[in-house]
């Protein structure tokens, strides 16, 4: 668990993070989104203490992280960022061993890390150990910059933009990866974005921030339904917050006793989709089914629609 | 294009170590040079060992900017040390632009003649292109990067010799290979102040009207010259295999 309480950052007059107090549940993804200039990424980054704080703490699992170097701080708490940051000069094995090799792990383990974390990532280890970063794709540069961030098995990961330098396409697959990594290695994941779709498809809760305030703090769909004041609202998006809603639930979570002649759909397909084929179909119903494909009953557009309201 | 260059590597490399092991076979090619039966190929002194005695200095001088040049570089870049900046920039480049002649006349009344003054020439004369290059070596490293370095843990030291210095290696080379054939050549004064060297045959056919002289000390120089510009870059090639900034 991550309690940050009161943090302040000036630089000279202004205040880029303005006496923020927010509490990051454990093995669960907190998503801090903003516009550019919103403190967000000073915030993240006072955790690891890369900005040092004018007042206010950190605590880590009830430590203060003040109360030790800097740098030893640091190589327990995973650093991803934009751009991946990969040492050119170093091939994607040495890469990714950096911060076991500074702890001065045994070169066995860093070796037996190395590859279940390539593994992990779908990077096949007898193909790209040895490649130097200039040798991959944007995504797999992601890629690793993940698997280096996670190879000290930190308790915490820090995520600033991870995925602001991809394309569309492979974005949605890293993001997916991200949830498929957050469930498997049971982190705590703070992640910075400025967009708005990606803190809802991944934050378990999203702080939304602006001009160095921390507007609201709380799981997605309260966001769009409870906002907090209007710039929260502008912010999560007052013109299809219906749809974002709709986007947040899973049709086996919304799913009721019956059946219908409609065509059948995954459980967990989002409401959204349900309905995105429903519309594209001309039908008004559709089965849920698990993913061996057992009926688990029906959606209708009725149903859907009463999930997209804020009560 | 390639094997073209190895050929002529070979070639310099060949021809130079002749003419210094064997220098009296060359003598029927410096004949026409000379005059009134003066001798052809230069005999007050062996050649090999002048040659040697040339690189020895060349590469003492230049190894010892190359520390100081090297190191002026990270203190600067650094941001405690951002304030030598002015000052360090002043002393390289009173360096580069006094000129080695001057340097040697000051030295020699200080240090006596030999290869002291020459070694002091040339120090100060080399520390100008090594001094840049570091320092646009270290600042180029990308921002990404070293943020990274940092976020993972790594202390200012650990950053520095890790992931800086490693990264702006090539162009730090780059700048050695520069002082070194600068050096090469302006190693020849060095002979006015009795300094072991091949200045000292140029400087013997000057004093004797013997151009035969005059241009095998030249072209010795030169060929050295070119192959130790060859040599470092062979080393800088190695080195950028694995540093490369995308």
């Amino acid at each position: 668990m991550i309690a940050i309480e009161h943090l302040t950052k000036r630089y000279g007059s202004t205040t880029v993070v303005d006496d923020v107090s927010m509490v990051i549940e454990r093995n669960s993804i907190t998503v801090i989104v903003g516009t550019s200039g919103s403190g967000k990424s000073t915030l993240l980054r006072m955790v690891n203490r890369l900005v040092e704080p004018e007042s206010g703490r950190v605590l880590i699992d009830g430590r203060d992280t003040a109360h030790e170097p800097a740098h030893l701080l640091r190589r327990r708490i995973g650093y991803a960022i934009q751009g991946h940051g990969l040492f050119p000069h170093r091939s994607v094995a040495e890469n990714i061993a950096t911060v076991p090799h500074l702890l001065g792990w045994e070169p066995a383990r860093i070796r037996s890390r190395v590859t279940a974390l390539l593994e992990a990532l779908q990077l096949d280890p007898a193909v790209f150990a040895r490649k130097y970063p200039h040798q991959l794709s944007g995504g797999q540069q992601q890629r690793v910059g993940v698997a280096r961030a996670l190879a000290a098995e930190p308790e915490v990961l820090l995520m600033d933009e991870p995925f602001g330098a991809l394309d569309p396409i492979i974005r949605d697959k890293a993001q997916d990866d991200l949830l498929d990594i957050q469930r498997r290695f049971a982190t705590t994941i703070v992640l910075v974005t400025h967009d708005i779709d990606e803190a809802f498809r991944l934050g378990d809760r999203v702080a939304v921030m602006s001009a160095g305030r921390l507007l609201q703090y709380d799981r997605p769909e309260v966001l769009l339904k409870h906002p907090a004041d209007t710039l929260v609202a502008r912010m999560t998006g007052l013109s299809d917050r219906a749809m974002r809603l709709l986007a947040l639930t899973t049709a086996g979570e919304a799913v009721v006793p019956g059946a219908s002649d409609g065509p059948g759909v995954a459980s967990s397909a989002s409401l959204r989709e349900v309905l995105c084929e429903l519309i594209w179909r001309g039908v008004d119903s559709a089965n849920v089914v698990d993913a061996a494909g057992a009926p688990l009953g029906r959606l209708t557009i009725a149903t859907i629609l009463a999930h997209g309201r804020p009560s | 294009m390639r094997i073209a260059a190895g050929v002529l590597r070979c070639a310099a490399l060949t021809l130079l170590a002749a003419f210094l092991l064997r220098p009296q076979s060359f003598a029927p090619l410096f004949a026409p040079l000379t005059q009134y039966g003066a001798p052809p190929i230069y005999d007050q002194g062996n050649l090999l060992a002048l040659a040697l005695a040339h690189v020895g200095t060349v590469l003492v001088a230049t190894a010892a900017s190359a520390v100081v040049a090297v190191a002026l570089g990270i203190l600067v870049t650094r941001e405690q040390g951002a304030e030598f900046l002015p000052i360090s920039r002043a002393i390289v480049n009173i360096g580069q632009t006094f000129p080695p002649v001057a340097v040697l006349a000051l030295a020699v009344p200080l240090v006596g003649f030999g290869e002291k003054p020459t070694l002091i020439a040339l120090f100060a004369y080399g520390l100008l292109p090594i001094f840049e290059n570091t320092m646009v070596g270290l600042r180029s490293c990308p921002a990404a990067v070293l943020e990274a370095a940092s976020g993972m843990g790594m202390s200012p030291r650990e950053r520095l010799f890790r992931v800086e210095v490693p990264l702006a290696m090539p162009l730090i080379l780059e700048g050695i290979r520069l002082s070194t054939v600068i050096n090469v050549g302006t190693a020849t004064l060095g002979s006015t102040v009795a300094a072991k060297g091949l200045g000292e045959v140029i400087i013997a056919g000057l004093l004797s009207n013997n151009a035969a002289f005059v241009l095998q000390g030249g072209l010795a120089t030169g060929l050295m010259a070119m192959l130790l510009y060859d040599a470092i870059a062979m080393i800088e090639r190695r080195v950028c295999r694995t540093v490369r900034v995308t």
